[in-house]
């Protein structure tokens, strides 16, 4: 049974998500006892020996990690045109690598971003440059540690699908999508705040 | 005062309704401790020491005596009779029932009230100046701006999950009175060359383990842009900002290692992508919302009144707490009243819900219905007439409100400490207890005269003990409670940060090393000199050195 939501409702996934081995110096780092969670916004991980070892499946549709595309694009360009390539980011990586390294990046059927910890609201800004300042109007995916109570500021964010964590009940969580009818503020959603959409003079 | 309309209703309501939901799955254990503890704190929901302990929004201090009537309510229903009024202005319960917490949210949206965002890593309850709208030396009312803004932070979902919780305080008043340094981002209303209203951004101020005062990164914003240029703001920090330290994850950390400069051009780069978005302020917004803060319906008076003239000359009592209690008003013949939280040798910012309950009446009846809380921990009714002073006076003293300390060493700034949170290192409340006991005698305190005296129990510094003019600071050492000194702290447009004064005290200690510093102070202050100017003139070296003096000599 597939987790992913899509256009509001539980569909089938048509993607291979492609990943990068887990680099080989990654040891558990320490601050003040404490082991750190959060990787740094624009810090690297792997090396370009690691990233060129990667295998892409010859076929069908694959999610590829951005250091993956930046790669390979080249060759990959014929699949680029017929739809079969979709990129996906992590937090800490930044938009502008993701835009700098296509010139339309509407040519991408999707675009995913993976948070290894739902605390990390970086996301939620990555979201919002891929479609206000990026203009990127295809499938932008959550996936990683995707939960329901999430799922509304996703949402107001510009993501239209959403990959839950696999132990949790996709159908369950549809129901969050709309916590709230009438949000205030202007986001990627509802561009209008509240005070543009609805006459509260009265 | 704001009133809530058919969309503001809709969102506490839905809120509720979604906190009930988030309640009964992690009680099913549908969530791990770990997930809830996000839900829970954006809920205000802590878990304590010995209980929970629920922080309940009051929007940049505000409150309408329907409100406190319900706190009086709540607080002796779902808890033990009492609440605790915070540095932010918020009311705290300390011993709510996890399972109660659904049902007092959804009391409080009775009334237009809720718990949202005050807690967790988020923008957190918009403070300001306890007499906005009130003080004669107010340029322009920040408050219909404060509330634009507690409904664009409310649920705003890039800044959902931010690196760290973030404070935003606005003022309008030429003395700042809403400490604006010392907050991520501080804006000050003023009016520009051509007199329309204009902000100075402060950004990167904070107390906590590394105070550090903001800096301007922005003299003249129009009002219109108060919020894209927030988000310009807030976005950088959002990306940016360490994620990898508790510790180093407040905007400050960010803003000092980049340097004002860089930061400043990074905000102003990504502001010229939203400047004119949606999200800018339109004047029918603006003047929809100005209307709930319009005037009171005052009556026009004589700044004199014989009965009040009377009592004042001839009530010894009476005239101390108007010294003390009685504050200047913009309208002739009224006055703003502090009610103190502070009675000497109870925990400073507590009031019991018979006390909420009296306030409340009083308000109704003398100061329009509303009520404001102090982040000094007080609770002030902003317009009573001169002549409603007296019976005002014996109503508050006959439920101990009326004590006449405000602006002196009792008027302690006091977090709940180890008695109560579980972040504290050390007890806090008892340490202002001794200090009040101590120094319980009002022609002391008088002659002492102005001075702040700020308690935390841990460096998280919710007493913002480092812009007190003398402040304390709870720490462990393996295992046992000792205080450290800090003085020459002060807020307002001159702020500064204490200097730690040597070792720290045992708190046996406390209330005699309070002694030793006063007592420099009185030996060493010229003419009217006010504390802080004692210190800022001699520096700390002479209260160091009596302090930590051998034998104790009288100075």
């Amino acid at each position: 049974m597939s987790n992913l939501i899509a256009n509001g409702k539980v569909v089938d996934d048509e993607w291979t998500l492609v990943k990068l081995p887990p680099p080989p110096d990654e040891k558990v780092r320490k601050q003040a006892g404490k082991v750190v969670l959060f990787k740094l916004t624009g810090e690297n991980t792997h090396t370009n020996s690691q990233i060129e070892s990667v295998e892409i499946p010859p076929e069908g549709k694959v999610l590829l990690p951005l250091p993956l595309w930046t790669l390979k694009k080249q060759e990959l360009s014929n699949r680029v045109s017929k739809g079969e390539i979709g990129v996906w980011l992590e937090t800490h990586e930044l938009v502008e690598s993701l835009s700098c390294s296509i010139s339309d990046i509407n040519k991408l059927p999707v675009i995913g971003v993976h948070v290894e910890r739902f605390a990390d609201g970086r996301i939620f800004t990555i979201g919002n440059l891929l479609r206000s300042r990026y203009g990127f109007k295809n499938e932008l995916r959550a996936f990683g540690d995707v939960l329901r109570d999430q799922l509304y500021f996703l949402k107001r964010c510009g993501f239209d699908s959403y990959l839950i964590r696999n132990d949790r009940s996709a159908a369950d969580a549809l129901a969050s999508l709309n916590d709230f009818s009438e949000p205030y503020q202007g986001a990627v959603d509802i561009t209008q705040p509240v005070w543009r959409r609805i006459d509260r003079q009265g | 005062m704001y009133k809530y309309d058919a969309i503001d209703q809709k969102i506490v309501n839905q809120r509720v309704a979604q906190y009930r939901d988030q309640t009964r799955r992690y009680l099913a254990g549908e969530l791990s401790d770990d997930e809830f503890r996000p839900l829970r704190l954006q809920n205000g929901l802590y878990i304590q020491r010995h209980a929970p302990m629920l922080r309940i929004a009051i929007p940049y201090g505000m409150l309408s005596s329907k409100q406190l009537r319900k706190l009086a309510e709540i607080s002796k229903r779902f808890d033990k009779g009492y609440g605790h009024f915070s540095t932010r202005q918020n009311l705290q319960l300390n011993w709510p029932k996890l399972e109660d917490t659904p049902d007092i949210l959804s009391e409080l949206a009775t009334v237009e009230m809720h718990a949202i965002q005050t807690s967790g890593n988020c923008i957190r309850n918009i403070t300001t100046d306890q007499f906005a709208g009130v003080a004669p030396d107010e340029i322009i009312d920040p408050r219909a701006i404060a509330e634009i803004i507690r409904q664009w932070s409310t649920f705003h979902p890039e800044f959902a999950l931010l690196p760290r919780k973030f404070k935003i305080a606005v003022s309008g008043t030429i003395n700042d009175r809403a400490i604006v340094q010392a907050h991520d981002i501080g804006l000050e209303f003023y009016k520009d060359n051509s007199n329309k209203t204009a902000i100075r951004v402060w950004v990167g101020g904070g107390l906590g383990r590394t105070p550090i005062l903001g800096t301007v990164i922005r003299e003249h914003l129009e009002w219109q842009n108060v919020l894209t240029y927030c988000e310009a703001i807030i976005r950088v920090y959002n990306l940016h900002g360490r994620r990898d330290n508790a510790y180093k994850a407040r905007i400050k950390i960010l803003v000092k290692a980049l340097g004002i400069e860089e930061f400043r051009s990074q905000v102003e780069s990504e502001w010229q992508h939203i400047k004119d978005s949606p999200n800018t302020i339109s004047e029918s917004e603006l003047l929809r919302v100005s209307k709930y803060f319009d005037e009171m319906p005052y009556e026009n008076l004589q700044d004199s009144c014989e009965a009040f003239e009377n009592s004042f000359n001839n009530n010894p009592a009476f005239s101390a707490w108007v010294k003390r209690c009685v504050h200047p008003h913009k309208k002739s013949g009224y006055r703003a009243v502090t009610l103190s939280l502070k009675p000497h040798g109870k925990a400073p910012g507590d009031a019991t819900s018979e006390q909420m309950s009296v306030v409340a009446d009083l308000s109704d009846k003398y100061s329009f219905g509303e009520i404001r809380v102090s982040h000094e921990q007080n609770l002030i009714l902003a317009d009573v007439k001169l002549s409603d002073l007296f019976p005002l006076w014996e109503q508050a003293r006959a439920v101990g409100l009326a004590t006449p300390n405000i602006g002196l060493l009792t008027d302690i700034i006091c977090c709940p400490g180890g008695d109560f949170c579980s972040l504290a290192n050390a007890k806090s409340i008892p340490i202002a207890e001794a200090i009040q006991i101590q120094f319980d005698n009002l022609d002391y305190l008088y002659d002492i005269g102005d001075i702040e005296l700020n308690i935390s129990g841990c460096m998280n510094a919710c007493g913002h003990h480092h812009v007190g003019h003398i402040g304390i600071l709870g720490v462990d050492k393996d295992g046992s409670e000792w205080y450290q000194v800090t003085i020459g702290g002060k807020q307002g447009n001159d702020a500064s940060i204490g200097t730690v004064i040597g070792p720290s005290f045992s708190a046996e200690e406390m209330p005699g090393v309070v002694s030793r510093i006063i007592d420099v102070y009185i030996k060493e202050r010229e003419q009217d000199e006010l504390f802080i100017e004692t210190v800022r003139r001699i520096g700390i070296a002479p209260f160091k050195n009596h302090v930590y003096a051998k034998e104790t000599t009288n100075v």
